[in-house]
């Protein structure tokens, strides 16, 4: 669908001097993307760091090494190391969700691979406001800084760092947790916030005035869709958390009640808010994976992908839809019925366009010469794990079924089929799709295969057993439960470590590519790589389209 | 070219400044569902918000509903209690309940009650001709005070198909305290080491 005419780029050489400057002050749109995956790699090996420690804890009934830990950072002992460990618990995992959505996924599939890639598909120089992309980035280390720096503060009495999960209902993000850690905890999704406005806003005003002449909208690649898509997810609902949980922080510290009922609020109302914003959210999080596995799919399959509008549509739809569904998160909180039912068939309604993905995506593969590369096995691995999830997702819709799922490991195994394994699966597709084109170099395919298929198998066995746990009725997040979940909760475990060890992997063959400099040339992909930065060397030059590439 | 450039970075500020007014615009509809919220509560009964009306119901059915009363209190050293357990009555039909709080601290003590009733779908048919809601009460230390509840059961709820088969409204008070924070937001969390158990 691109057939630019090729121009000759020899380097132009505009590179700013000094790494200070190139790094820190940086307007170019590929080296933020750069800094922006760097970010996201370091806060996914933390995010990691806190899920194997959960699963370390979990692997055994009983308490194993919270109360060690929490006697090691807060230095307490005895039975208060005890009642701090259940604390830091919590504090992991609404930190190691925080993190993981904040300050992985967010900074790697839209500050990074989309600020790489976004402009070169659409024929841009740039970005449309460079400082701004400059501000976006390093608004995100200062946010991740205050989260971290909110584990060691207490939150309530005889206890540290945040806890009750990401979604920091009130009353026990208000009166619950008076010390200054949720303070820091709200201020840091205020920063981080801020920093995807801006993103969002950048994004918008790049793909509707930048692009080259005759590349229309329905011209567009569909990665490119899928970040305009996105950017309007992020700026229609993340205005509606940062109200929210504005409101949460005067709550606390200013006296107004908003959600509590002690003034005529309603801590319901949170939910509502924190949910308008948090279903888009989910979105937000897998829509540039879409757009990234519709590249990989049709370029190792050698044809154009199946149903190119209706692929774009179906993510306009799966958007729109996405903001009239929140409450199916709240089927507990006393709904009428006829609003259930509203919210189960509305729910229910977003299995039509994510249909609609799934089937061209295999539509695109049916009779095309498929080659299994690298990218291809991840996208075909994301295709699976992602239909996985949505299976168990359309069952969870159901208010009915959901009474006796609610907050049980059932419903953590189906956000994480759709989340860690969907979202995950997908860019570490689009990280073995463009890391030729990023960098210049070849990474070993036997590597990265080894990486793929630990992964796969270990994700798998930390969540596959989560759903025999749920439907058995154990519940999130809590510390410890009967011996009869043993069993299965030691699976997950074990996957969980060889999910950690395709970490180190990955991290192996990033540096072992780096170090072996193979040459990877403008196109390693071959003819079915028929986007615009396929046409560029590899690395793209620092300024690249300064005569604009003309698309028939 | 420069001419161009600045044609185009006008259009630039164009999108860029429509996403920040839209910006604003979905924080300022965030903060609109705060009143928004409430007045959809107290129309549709949703959350267990009950309705206050001015005059009693004109038909009553020959059919008998059970309200229980509870009374509870939060950070505020009241004996606060109903007078009455529970109360059997026709739907439709007018009644009168009393809630009694007593004072036994040596201070004078600022309060006001909050409310709902379980199950939830029911307050939009418990309507209440009289009652102490969100009046800032003060009670002397040793003083006691009686407060009247006049309400009815909407004789609607029969066609309510959640509610069809209730037999039992609960009707639940919580006195706050009027003046200063609750207790436990107004601690300080304890020095390390100090928790146990």
């Amino acid at each position: 669908m691109a057939d630019a005419v090729i121009h000759s780029h020899d380097d132009h050489g505009h590179k700013p001097l000094g790494f200070f400057t190139r790094w820190f002050l940086s307007t170019n749109h590929k080296d933020i993307g750069t800094l922006y995956l760097i970010f996201a790699i370091m806060a996914g090996i933390v995010g990691g760091f806190l899920s194997v420690m959960m699963r370390w804890e979990l692997q055994e009934p009983g308490i194993q090494i919270f109360h060690g830990l929490a006697s090691m950072v807060y230095g307490v002992e005895g039975d208060a190391a005890i009642d701090a460990g259940k604390s830091m618990y919590n504090a992991f995992t609404t930190a190691h969700g925080l993190i993981m959505i904040f300050f992985m996924v967010m900074p790697a599939l839209i500050g990074g691979f989309a600020n790489w890639m976004v402009p070169i598909m659409i024929g841009a120089p740039d970005m449309a406001f460079p400082r701004m992309n400059n501000i976006s980035f390093w608004l995100l280390p200062p946010a991740f800084l205050l989260l971290i720096l909110s584990a060691f503060m207490p939150s309530a009495p005889g206890a540290h760092g945040v806890g009750g999960g990401w979604t920091i209902y009130p009353p026990l993000s208000t009166s619950g947790q008076p010390g200054p850690a949720m303070d820091l905890a709200i201020l840091s999704l205020h920063v981080a916030g801020a920093s995807s406005i801006l993103g969002a806003i950048n994004f918008i005003t790049t793909i509707f005035n930048m692009r080259a002449p005759g590349m229309t909208l329905h011209k567009m690649p569909l990665f490119a869709w899928s970040v305009l898509i996105t950017a309007f997810l992020l700026l229609l609902s993340l205005p509606v958390l940062a109200g929210g949980i504005t409101m949460l922080l005067t709550d606390r510290n200013f006296g107004t009640t908003f959600f509590a009922p002690e003034g005529g609020g309603d801590p319901i109302l949170f939910q509502h808010l924190f949910w308008f914003f948090g279903h888009p959210e989910v979105y937000i999080l897998i829509l540039p994976g879409f757009g990234i596995v519709s590249h990989i799919v049709s370029t190792f399959s050698r044809k154009p992908i199946f149903g190119y509008l209706g692929m774009a549509y179906a993510m306009v739809a799966i958007g729109v839809v996405g903001f009239v569904v929140w409450a199916h998160h709240m089927y507990t909180t006393g709904l009428s019925l006829n609003t259930q039912r509203y919210f189960v068939f509305a729910t229910m309604v977003i299995a039509v366009p994510t249909g609609v993905k799934i089937f061209s995506w295999i539509a695109t593969m049916w009779g095309g010469s498929i080659s299994m590369k690298t990218p291809m096995l991840w996208a075909i691995g994301f295709i699976f794990l992602f239909t996985v999830g949505g299976v168990t997702g359309v069952q969870l819709a159901n208010a009915g079924l959901d009474r006796s799922f609610h907050d049980t490991y059932y419903v953590v195994a189906h956000f994480h089929y759709v989340l860690s394994l969907g979202a995950v699966f997908a860019i570490f597709a689009g990280w073995y799709y463009w890391f030729p084109k990023m960098t210049g170099y070849m990474y070993s395919p036997l590597i990265a295969r080894i990486h793929f298929w630990l992964m796969f198998i270990g994700v798998n066995l930390v969540f596959f057993p989560q759903h025999f746990l749920g439907l058995a009725g154990m519940p999130r997040r809590y510390i410890d439960y009967p011996d009869a979940f043993h069993g299965w909760n030691m699976v997950s475990s074990y996957g969980s470590y060889l999910s950690a060890i395709s970490v180190l992997i990955f991290l192996f063959g990033v540096f072992e590519a780096f170090a072996k400099k193979r040459i990877a040339g403008a196109n390693p992909w071959g003819e079915g790589a028929t986007t615009l930065e396929w046409q560029l060397s590899s690395p793209p030059p620092f300024h690249q389209w300064e005569e604009l590439p003309r698309i028939r | 070219m420069a001419e161009g450039n600045a044609k185009k970075s006008n259009a630039n500020r164009t999108v860029a400044l429509s996403c920040v007014a839209f910006f604003g615009a979905m924080v300022g509809a965030a903060y609109a569902a705060v009143p928004l919220y409430s007045l959809f509560c107290q129309v549709t009964g949703y959350g267990g918000t009950t309705q206050r009306v001015e005059q009693a119901s004109d038909v009553i059915l020959d059919q008998p509903i059970t309200v229980r009363f509870d009374a509870n209190t939060n950070n505020l050293p009241w004996d606060f209690e109903p007078v009455q357990r529970s109360m059997t009555m026709k739907i439709g039909e007018t009644v009168q309940a009393h809630y009694k709080a007593t004072n036994g601290t040596g201070r004078t003590l600022r309060g006001t009650a909050s409310f709902n009733v379980v199950p939830e779908l029911a307050g939009a048919y418990f309507s209440k001709l009289e009652c102490f809601c969100f009046t800032d009460t003060t009670l002397k230390p040793g003083e006691t005070l009686d407060m009247p509840v006049v309400f009815y059961v909407d004789p609607d709820i029969v066609n309510a198909p959640e509610l069809k088969n209730i037999q039992t409204i609960t009707l639940s008070y919580t006195f706050f305290p009027t003046e200063g924070k609750p207790a436990s937001t107004a601690q300080a969390p304890a020095p390390k080491g100090n928790i146990g158990g």
